[in-house]
Parts: C-alpha cells; sequence; structure tokens
C-alpha cells in the first residue's frame, strides 16, 4: 500500500527510483588482467590499463559477462543481443583515463521486473529499467594531510553493476525492501556479495513527492546511501524537506545530494551539478558485444533457485504463511537449514522452531547459523520428538536449551534426563490422586462450584510430574476425578 | 560564424584546460571550422543504414578471468609527481558543498 504524508496543503505521495552499484565477484577486472581482490597494499593491484597508460588497451573479461547475464536473467529481465561500451567523460584524480567506461543507450540488460516483501506481510512489483556494466573509480583518501590528497587505484576497473529501477517505490519500507530483495538475488546468484560496508554494493536513491495523481515532481538524487538502514533515514530527511519547500511555495531543484551519516541530513552537493554534462559516446576502443541467445539459455540453465521461486515453493510445498517463507529464505543457507528440519516433519512446526527459538537465540549471541551449535538433522529430532509426544513443547524449550549449551541430541538428553512425557494412564491418575489427597479443602470448594479452581489442580499434577506429564491426558482424568 | 564566448569557456572548462582571454575568440572561430567541417557528413543520406563499428568485420576479443597483470606499483608509480607509500599525492581535492 502506498504511503502518504499529511502536509499542510493536503497528502503527498513519495516516489523513490533507486540506482544499484554492485561489485561484480571475479577474480580480475572489467578490462585488465589485474586482481579485483579488496584490501590489498595500495595500486598493487593496478596494471597500466588501470593506470590509464598511453596506448594501452581494455579486453572485456568474458566471466563479467556471463554474471551479467546472470544477473539480468536473475532479476527477470531482458537480455540485449547487442549492447555497446560508452565513454562517460569527466575528470577526477582517481579515474586516470580521465573518462568512465560505462554503457549508454544499449546496455547489456534491458526492463525486468523483481518481487519484494513488505513488512505487512503484501508483496509489491517493482520495476527495473536497465542494468548495464562499467568500471569502478579509484579512492581517494582526503584526511591524510592538510593540503593533498592520496589516491589509490586498486579499485579502479573493477567490474560494476548498474541496476537502475523504475520509479515505482512509494516509501521508506518498500525502498528497503527493494534493496534487500535485490541483494538477496545477487547473493543467491553469487554474481555479488552485496556487502554495503565494504562498498561492494552502493545506492543512489532519487527521491521526489507528488499530489496522489498528479505529474512526477521534480526529484533529488541521494548518493552515499551505504546501508539499509541510511536508505531508510535518509528517506525520512528528504520528504519533509521537499514538502516544505513545496508547501511554502518553493521549488525543488533538481541536484545531487549527499547523505551525511554523522549528520543525519542530505545536504547539496553543488560542485557536481556543472560535471555533468558527460558528453558520452562509444568507446573507439571496443567493439559492440554480442551475446547469442544459445549463451543466454546455457547461461540460464546454471541458475540456481531463487529467492521468491524458493518462497513460493515453501509457500505451496510445506503451507508456510508469506511472511514465514520471506523470514527463512532470505540467505540461501538458513532455507537449506531449514528443509533439512523440515525434512520428515510437520513444516509449519519447523519454521517456528527455527525462526523463534534458533534464529532468537543465535540472534541473541550474535551467532551467525553457520557456527550454529545446534545442527539440522538434530533440531529436526527434537521436532519429531515432541510430534509423537515424548515430550511436551514446554519441556521441549529445555531440552532445546540444553542442546544449545552442549551440541547433543534431543534424545539423548531427554534420555539423561528423564524427561519423557508420562502418558501412561495409571501413573497419571497417580498422582491425581495424591494431589487430591493433600487438598482436601480445595476440592471441596471446586466441588461446591468454584470452577476455577480446576486450574489450580492442573498446575499442581504437572508441578508434581516435574512438567512430564500429557497436559491432555492430565485435563481430562482430573475432570473425571473430580466429579 | 564563431561560436560564442561562453560556448569556447564551456568546452574549456570540460575539458579541463585553461585558456587565455586573448585566445578565446580565435580558438572559437577554429572550433566553428572544424564543427563545419565535421557537420558536411550529415549531408549523406543514411537512412536505413545500420550503424558500422568496424570495417573489418570481427568480434570484440575477450578475456578469461585470470589475474595475469599488476603487482608492478613501482613502474604504476614511475611517473608520478608525487607518490608516499605506495600512493599518488595530489592537491588536496575537496567536494564544494554547501
Amino acid at each position: 500500500m502506498a504511503k502518504l504524508i499529511q502536509g499542510e496543503t493536503g497528502e503527498w505521495e513519495i516516489v523513490i527510483g533507486m540506482e544499484v552499484h554492485a561489485q561484480v565477484i571475479t577474480k580480475s577486472k572489467l578490462f585488465s588482467g589485474s586482481s579485483s581482490v579488496f584490501g590489498a597494499e595500495p595500486n598493487t593491484h593496478v596494471s597500466l590499463v588501470d593506470a590509464a597508460m598511453p596506448g594501452m588497451l581494455p579486453v572485456l573479461n568474458e566471466f563479467v559477462v556471463e554474471q551479467a547475464i546472470k544477473t539480468g536473467l536473475g532479476i527477470n529481465s531482458k537480455i540485449n543481443n547487442t549492447s555497446i561500451f560508452a565513454r562517460k567523460n569527466y575528470f577526477y584524480p582517481d579515474l586516470p583515463q580521465g573518462y568512465q567506461i560505462s554503457q549508454f543507450e544499449d546496455p547489456i540488460v534491458g526492463e525486468g521486473v523483481i518481487e519484494v516483501d513488505l513488512p505487512d506481510g503484501t508483496t509489491k512489483e517493482i520495476g527495473i529499467t536497465r542494468m548495464h556494466l562499467e568500471q569502478d573509480a579509484g579512492k581517494s583518501v582526503h584526511d591524510q594531510h592538510p593540503t593533498k590528497s592520496f589516491v589509490d587505484l586498486n579499485r579502479s576497473g573493477c567490474a560494476l553493476m548498474e541496476i537502475v529501477s523504475e520509479p515505482d517505490i512509494r516509501g521508506p519500507e518498500e525502498a528497503v525492501a527493494y534493496l534487500s530483495k535485490l541483494r538477496m538475488i545477487l547473493r543467491y546468484l553469487g554474481t555479488c556479495d552485496g556487502n554495503m560496508e565494504e562498498g561492494s554494493m552502493r545506492a543512489d536513491v532519487n527521491i521526489s513527492v507528488r499530489k496522489p495523481g498528479d505529474e512526477l515532481g521534480t526529484r533529488a538524487e541521494i548518493k552515499n546511501v551505504n546501508s539499509l538502514k541510511a536508505v531508510q533515514q535518509c528517506i525520512d530527511y528528504e520528504v519533509p524537506r521537499q514538502i516544505e519547500i513545496l508547501e511554502d511555495g518553493g521549488e525543488v531543484v533538481q541536484e545531487t545530494r549527499l547523505w551525511d551519516p554523522a549528520k543525519n541530513e542530505t545536504r547539496s552537493m553543488r560542485s557536481k551539478e556543472e560535471a555533468h554534462d558527460y558528453r558520452y559516446f562509444p568507446d573507439p576502443d571496443l567493439l559492440p558485444l554480442h551475446v547469442s541467445n544459445d549463451q543466454i539459455e546455457s547461461i540460464r540453465k546454471t541458475l540456481p533457485e531463487l529467492p521468491d521461486q524458493k518462497k513460493h515453493r515453501f509457500m505451496d510445498e510445506y503451507g508456510l504463511s508469506l511472511y514465514d517463507a520471506s523470514v527463512i529464505i532470505a540467505e540461501q543457507a538458513r532455507a537449506d537449514y531449514y528443509e533439512k528440519v523440515s525434512n520428515d516433519n510437520d513444516s509449519k512446526l519447523a519454521a517456528n522452531w527455527v525462526i523463534n527459538e534458533l534464529l532468537g537465540i543465535l540472534n541473541k549471541n550474535e551467532t551467525p547459523l553457520s557456527k550454529s551449535p545446534i545442527q539440522a538433522e538434530q533440531l529436526g529430532g527434537l521436532i519429531a520428538l515432541i510430534t509423537d509426544n515424548t515430550i511436551s513443547g514446554k519441556i521441549a524449550k529445555d531440552v532445546f536449551a540444553e542442546m544449545y549449551k552442549t551440541s547433543k541430541d534431543a534424545a539423548a538428553i531427554v534420555e539423561e534426563k528423564g524427561l519423557k512425557q508420562v502418558t501412561d494412564t495409571g501413573a497419571i491418575e497417580a498422582v491425581i490422586d495424591e494431589v487430591i489427597a493433600e487438598n482436601p479443602d480445595n476440592v471441596a470448594k471446586y466441588k461446591g462450584g468454584k470452577d476455577k479452581l480446576f486450574g489450580f489442580f492442573v498446575g499442581q499434577v504437572m508441578k508434581k510430574s516435574q512438567g512430564k506429564a500429557n497436559p491432555a491426558a492430565v485435563n481430562e482424568l482430573l475432570k473425571k476425578k473430580l466429579s | 560564424m564563431s561560436l560564442d564566448e561562453k560556448t569556447v569557456r564551456k568546452v574549456a572548462r570540460l575539458a579541463n584546460i585553461e585558456i587565455a582571454d586573448e585566445d578565446i575568440e580565435r580558438i572559437g572561430t577554429e572550433l566553428s571550422g572544424i564543427l563545419a567541417w565535421v557537420e558536411q557528413l550529415s549531408e549523406v543520406d543514411t537512412d536505413n543504414v545500420e550503424p558500422l563499428a568496424n570495417v573489418v568485420n570481427i568480434e570484440l576479443p575477450l578475456r578469461k578471468d585470470e589475474v595475469t597483470d599488476g603487482d608492478c606499483a613501482d613502474k604504476v608509480l614511475a611517473n608520478a609527481p608525487e607518490e608516499t607509500q605506495g600512493f599518488f599525492v595530489v592537491p588536496k581535492i575537496v567536494e564544494q558543498e554547501s
């Protein structure tokens, strides 16, 4: 549902489009054979091509093309058989060529769509305008010297995918949901690691507001948005700013603004305005890139089951709610874990245990699933014990806590501690008789019409049996004995 | 016709070239000449003609994703006017934020 903002002059609609830069997982750079690995000594992952020495020529990395096609298919997009590399011209010290090789009029990937899961349990489709390949720039360090900047070209020439969305996003929740789903897809595909902290995925957020039904308003492009939280925050800041300008009779300036996470605000980057004349033209060093339908189809065959396919399968096959399914598919390893737990067990019960108990305690201890002390098969074993009435759900939580501490199997713990549920009628009756004998006053009151005391008797019986009596049997037998 | 002063200054700025005030008119005239010369191409009728990327009929060469280059910081930095600890050193670049 579109979120409307109440202003002084009525309701406003938020319109957002996003440009996401995702670094392609490769060994080497887009157009040179130097390493694309993060974190090396300055200027050691730089060839003479990346440093733009005169006469050097770019040669395209075939694996990057495959990764781009894979990504395009993963975001349900059209793959263009012909695409063209173009030069985007601007001057900056971390761009030694004086231009970035990018794609302009003919990108490798065209229109598509992805399904995003919203916090209210609904889904929405967000259109993809295009995706193109381009070079990353180097890195400038400004805080090491009072009058100098330091430049490291290790990132220069690394392959990036720029994924551009349609202005279909209608508020901060949808923006966060879009970016998380996109990141999830890229991770499933293995085409980008999605680490926003390390900068291997970065978002520019284009924000405007309008009265519902009006034409698109003037947008501001917010840069430096480097976490899901920052996406939310920059929208929360920018929308009221624009509404206030418009309601005061002003106009929003089309400009690039910088998100400052320290001050929690966006501010104008005027210097970028003049540079916006990029004078794109086809790169004369690179012929058009042709990919055949055969190549596209053979890459399609290598695609893994993608998040949304998995989500819908879990809903259909296991009867999970959209919410549970979307939590479980958030990471591929989590989905695999769940399927192992679920195996022969009640799928919904398995989902509850994975989401509420296991992920709950792992999050609390900041432990990744890969380091979980409880293996999927072991959690499956615990659930099997609940399902076949060996232990009650309440006892199961104690067993779970013990499993988390010791990594032992559920059955071993139940055996060791004598936690098996008592379903034997005779044994339960004996306990009930004891309780009745010990509480003659309450028995009299109950029989005198104080029905509420029934709970007291159940509690006493459970306590005496150390929680092991089957609660349904206790209820039934107590009713008989007290009548 | 000569390109106006504003356009000449803009082209110079985009190309990061400094030009002296007294050269602007001369450069404007030269640029206009070049533009007029290139403009002659528009006399050719190119309707229904596919753009031609090359005249030798070859495909874009591709390379394998292997690390075959780099690890030559000394060469990369050899011509740098200033360097320190493996970095290029340049005059401070500051985003002019308002």
